[in-house]
């Protein structure tokens, strides 16, 4: 192939801007990046969602009861809608894990035997499924399998009913039900502590004394059906049968995590390169204007020579699209491997097929489309500025550039100002878009940084508001049901058992007018101190003794607060509803929880003084015994460390925080320095001419640089405060969109973020300056005598 | 001439590298200034006349032998030291006047002034070049001999021991260059500075006190005028 005179002068030209055209394409590649990172991890986790969902067929709606006979099953199937419905037996089961020295919890699930293969169905990854009426051959989940180092082959024993059994794994699985696995108490999976299990129905049935019965249920619904409706029908037909409320996927703990996931996810990969780009696109802007103002003479020749000014706009746009080859090129390039790792690293959190490895294909010519998309926006300008400019024209020197004293200077700031400042200033005032857009680029970059950091902060804020600010036990002892408080009598009597204190837990559903609100009833002492009810701002509360503190999700969900009255409607035994007083509304950043005094919740419960479990502190000397007996009380239906989920927190938010922040801050530097090299190097370029004038009638090297960069530190300058306020907002923004309806990101904002954030981007503005005025060392003073350009 | 040499040039050379090729610009030039002197530097393009002017004005350094101003020895100073000489001692008066664009008239004369030791009022250097009345204009707003007159304000303005012009009338018609080199003269004469101007153009020649002809990079030829003819009698 020829490669045209023209083709070979934007070749040179580009080379001869190399600088600029790098800078520039990085911001470019930073976009890219994202894009291409952030929406194939976000195409193959929808795309994976979805299909494992279809092809396992995840159920719609979910229900469970104490206990329902299997003939209510065939009710429910009729229930208008439901597509499919299918009953299981499910229970809660105290595990032995080997090597653990506390107790374990699972869930066993039956197996259907549908033969068109069942609602909610497994994926074997390994082994097979039980056998047709064993009784100790078990299913688990892989995410358990992976982290206890158990397969095929291995037994374990676990308490079922109260009773000791062993199990015998001869499969591991996956399914849709459980993608992401947390415990009951879990804010993190903890998947060496908690476990999901499948066994044969029968076997189940038999060893939980569910014979002829079940007490879970899971439909789908067909197209068009009311979900509310088959709701209602459900709660209603399970009622008798101690029915605990049945909910649809936006409740189902699997579901909801990943799907809140996935939704944060594609806002960022929406947000993040659009900002880039636009970045991108106007750097492009500044250095292809200016480039065409360099060759007015030249792009005169060319139309003098008969070149029309199509073919002139596509020579520019065609180093645009150089431009944005070279940056999409570096952003796949860099994109896909990171989608990868990050997959890698969803994948040890969320257990599914990841399907859609053949998005990177898609995506990477979607960036590419993108980055033409932005380069073309960025060029137009120019490259129609260039065909519009008349030969006759171009061949003349061109005018001096118009500039006039600004308003500022006519209140008064002209007698305050040098000349030198007044260059600055008017050099400003002359392109007040190409300032405004500069100053904005710097406050994004400073932005994105206050983000991360408040954000991240707000994490570890959490992480420690949890667990040294609410949470002071070492162990949280659930039992297997309500047992009276003498239950507490036989652990309290262990050595090494310093204070226990008993609760009660019971699902429960809030009601105020027609709002509802899923979550739990929790019965504490009137001022609990190892599990206490603290508010982000620090506030503590006691428990009244009537009366209910709700948490700031529940108060908002359902419009309430101090004073208001609402329903309480138990969700197990009896099944009771009562009005409660608010008492008070606690600023808890997670949860569902209502809270109300023991006495309270035994009195709305109806059971006499029961608790469900207790908080444990330990002599830490005692630690492993105490585990190793708790392990055995059959009534302890499992143990929740502190410290183990403190861990198991902070190993999570440690990796992907590191990840966000190193990526951020990339960006953040990518962005800056794209802006005060390319916008120091264009003032070079402009005004070399000047400077040189100026290093000739004996101004200093450093005299000249602090007139060249001195535009550049304004619009740092001015970036910075405002990248404090735009940080602030998108901190806000980024909470907002983050708050689901478990949980909400407090908001954290310290002053080492802050300055953090500026110094950051100051410093690389200051490096980028600094090579430009590196430069300035090599001014042809001699040639500023001679030459007009 | 009686008054002592300001400028001694002796024996001095320039060689230019461009790219490849060596470029001998001065050839062992001996040359020697005097106070209040008026000189034309007259020659082709090419013939060493803007070399020799930036060897003077301390925007370069001879590849051999000496320049001195004065007790400076400017041959042998760096970067710092002749910016410090420029600022103190020289004003340079450029083709295409190299006004900033984003000051005024009198803000390109305060750019000078403000980092000069015993300078004029800007105002007052305007007034040498009569263009008061257009001070607070910016040089798009000023025709090129006005241009050039803000230009010679600007570097007379900090009272320079030497002002160095490199075809000043370059770039402008007869009727303001013969403005503009009267602004010149009458600098000259009631600063007394010495001043050096560069130019293809023969006839100014009559205004100096003595006229360097130059050609390939030597002194062919120094002549002194024995009656210096009014800028305004000028005619080309």
């Amino acid at each position: 192939m020829r490669i045209g005179a023209l083709d070979r002068k934007i070749l040179r030209d580009a080379w001869h801007i190399r600088g600029q055209i790098v800078a520039c394409a990085l911001v470019v590649a930073g976009g890219i990046n994202s894009f291409v990172s952030l929406s194939s991890v976000n195409r193959t986790l929808a795309a994976s969602q979805a299909a494992f969902y279809e092809e396992y067929r995840f159920a719609d709606v979910f229900a469970g009861a104490v206990r329902a006979p299997d003939s209510v099953a065939a009710s429910l199937a009729a229930i208008p809608g439901v597509a499919t419905l299918e009953t299981r037996v499910a229970v809660r089961v105290n595990l032995d894990v080997p090597g653990l020295a506390e107790p374990a919890r699972g869930r066993i699930l039956s197996i259907s035997r549908d033969p068109a293969g069942g609602l909610n169905a497994l994926h074997l990854r390994r082994g097979r499924l039980p056998a047709p009426e064993s009784q100790d051959e078990v299913v688990v989940a892989e995410a358990f399998s992976v982290a206890n180092s158990l397969g095929p082959g291995d037994t374990f024993r676990g308490v079922i009913h109260g009773k000791y059994k062993a199990l015998r794994i001869v499969g591991v699985a996956i399914s849709p039900e459980f993608i992401y696995a947390l415990g009951p108490g879990q804010l993190v999976p903890d998947n060496r502590r908690y476990g999901v299990l499948w066994m044969d129905r029968k076997g189940l049935a038999k060893a939980h004394d569910m014979e002829g019965a079940f007490n879970d249920v899971s439909a789908r619904v067909g197209p068009g059906a009311s979900i509310r409706s088959v709701l209602k029908e459900m709660d209603r037909i399970l009622a008798p049968y101690g029915g605990v409320g049945a909910y649809d996927r936006e409740d189902q703990l699997s579901h909801r995590f990943l799907s809140d996931e996935i939704a944060q996810n594609r806002t960022m990969s929406r947000i993040t390169p659009t900002i880039f780009l636009l970045v991108g696109a106007f750097l492009l802007y500044t250095i292809l204007t200016r480039l065409v103002q360099m060759q007015r003479s030249q792009v005169g020749l060319l139309k003098a020579f008969g070149y029309t000014g199509g073919e002139i706009s596509l020579h520019y746009l065609k180093l645009a699209l150089v431009i944005s080859l070279f940056g999409a090129g570096i952003g796949v390039a860099t994109g896909l491997p990171l989608a990868y790792s990050m997959l890698s690293l969803y994948s040890e959190y969320y257990y599914f097929p990841m399907y859609g490895n053949d998005q990177g294909f898609n995506v990477a010519s979607a960036g590419v489309a993108l980055a033409v998309a932005a380069a073309t926006l960025g060029a137009v300008p120019a490259a129609m500025r260039a065909a519009r400019l008349a030969p006759a024209d171009t061949m003349r020197p061109e005018p001096p550039p118009r500039f006039h004293a600004g308003v500022l200077e006519r209140w008064g700031l002209r007698r305050a100002l040098s000349p030198a400042r007044r260059m600055l200033v008017r050099n400003l005032a002359r392109r007040p878009l190409r300032f405004a857009a500069s100053v904005a680029g710097i406050a994004i970059a400073v932005a994105l940084l206050v983000m991360m950091t408040a954000v991240t902060d707000g994490v570890y804020y959490l992480m420690q508001w949890q667990f040294t600010i609410v949470q002071h036990d070492d162990v949280q002892v659930l039992l297997n049901e309500p047992r009276t408080t003498s239950a507490l009598d036989e652990i309290r009597a262990l050595p090494g058992v310093l204070e226990v204190e008993p609760f009660r837990l019971a699902s429960a559903r809030v009601h105020a007018g027609h709002r509802m609100k899923r979550g739990v009833l929790f019965g504490l002492d009137a001022a609990p101190t190892l599990r206490r009810v603290v508010g982000v701002d620090g506030r503590a509360w006691e428990i009244p003794l009537d009366g209910v503190v709700l948490t700031t999700i529940v108060a908002g969900t359902l419009h309430v607060g101090a004073g208001d009255t609402v329903e309480v409607e138990i969700m197990e035994g009896k099944r009771t509803t009562t009005p409660l007083l608010v008492m008070g509304v606690v600023d808890e950043p997670i949860g569902f929880a209502t809270y109300v005094s023991r006495q309270t919740a035994n009195r709305i419960l109806g059971e006499g003084d029961v608790i469900t479990g207790a908080y444990l502190r330990v002599d830490s000397r005692e630690r492993e015994r105490i585990f190793a007996q708790l392990k055995a009380m059959p009534e302890v239906a499992g143990a929740n460390l502190r410290e183990a989920a403190y861990a198991q927190f902070r190993a999570m938010i440690d990796r992907s925080v590191g990840i966000m922040i190193t990526m951020n801050l990339i960006f953040a530097w990518i962005i800056a320095c794209g802006l005060v090299y390319n916008g120091a190097r264009i003032a070079l370029s402009e005004r070399g001419y000047e400077l040189a004038t100026l290093r000739v009638l004996g101004f200093t090297q450093r005299e000249s640089a602090s007139l060249l960069l001195g535009e550049q530190a304004v619009i740092t300058g001015s970036g910075l405060p405002l990248g404090i306020v735009l940080g602030i907002g998108l901190t806000l923004y980024f909470i907002w969109m983050l708050s689901t309806q478990m949980w909400r990101m407090p908001y954290v904002m310290t002053g080492l973020n802050l300055v953090g954030a500026m110094v950051a981007v100051a410093l690389a503005a200051v490096a980028s300056g600094g090579a430009v005025a590196w430069r300035l060392r090599r001014l042809d003073l001699v040639g500023a005598l001679k030459a007009r350009e | 001439m009686v008054a002592a040499a300001v400028f001694r040039m002796r024996n001095v050379s320039k060689v230019y590298h461009v790219g490849d090729l060596e470029v001998v610009a001065l050839r062992d030039v001996s040359l020697e200034l005097y106070a209040g002197e008026f000189v034309v530097l007259l020659g082709p393009s090419g013939s060493g006349k803007s070399t020799l002017l930036n060897l003077l004005g301390g925007l370069d350094t001879p590849t051999t032998g000496e320049v001195d101003y004065l007790d400076h020895d400017l041959s042998a100073s760096g970067d710092e030291k002749l910016t410090a000489f420029r600022r103190e001692h020289v004003g340079f008066v450029f083709q295409f006047y190299n006004l900033i664009p984003s000051l005024t008239a009198a803000e390109n004369v305060a750019l000078v002034t403000d980092i000069a030791e015993k300078p004029m009022d800007p105002r007052e250097a305007l007034a040498l070049v009569e263009l008061t009345d257009r001070a607070d204009h910016f040089p798009a707003q000023l025709s090129g001999g006005e241009q050039q007159r803000v230009a010679i304000a600007r570097a007379v303005a900090k009272r320079p021991d030497v002002l160095l012009c490199d075809e000043p009338t370059g770039a402008l018609d007869v009727e303001t260059g013969r403005l503009v080199l009267q602004v010149l003269e009458r600098v000259n004469k009631e600063l007394g500075t010495i001043t050096a101007v560069i130019t293809h153009n023969a006839s100014i020649a009559a205004m100096g006190d003595r006229v360097l002809r130059m050609s390939s990079g030597r002194i062919i030829d120094i002549k002194a005028n024995e009656k210096r003819l009014p800028a305004s009698e000028l005619v080309w």
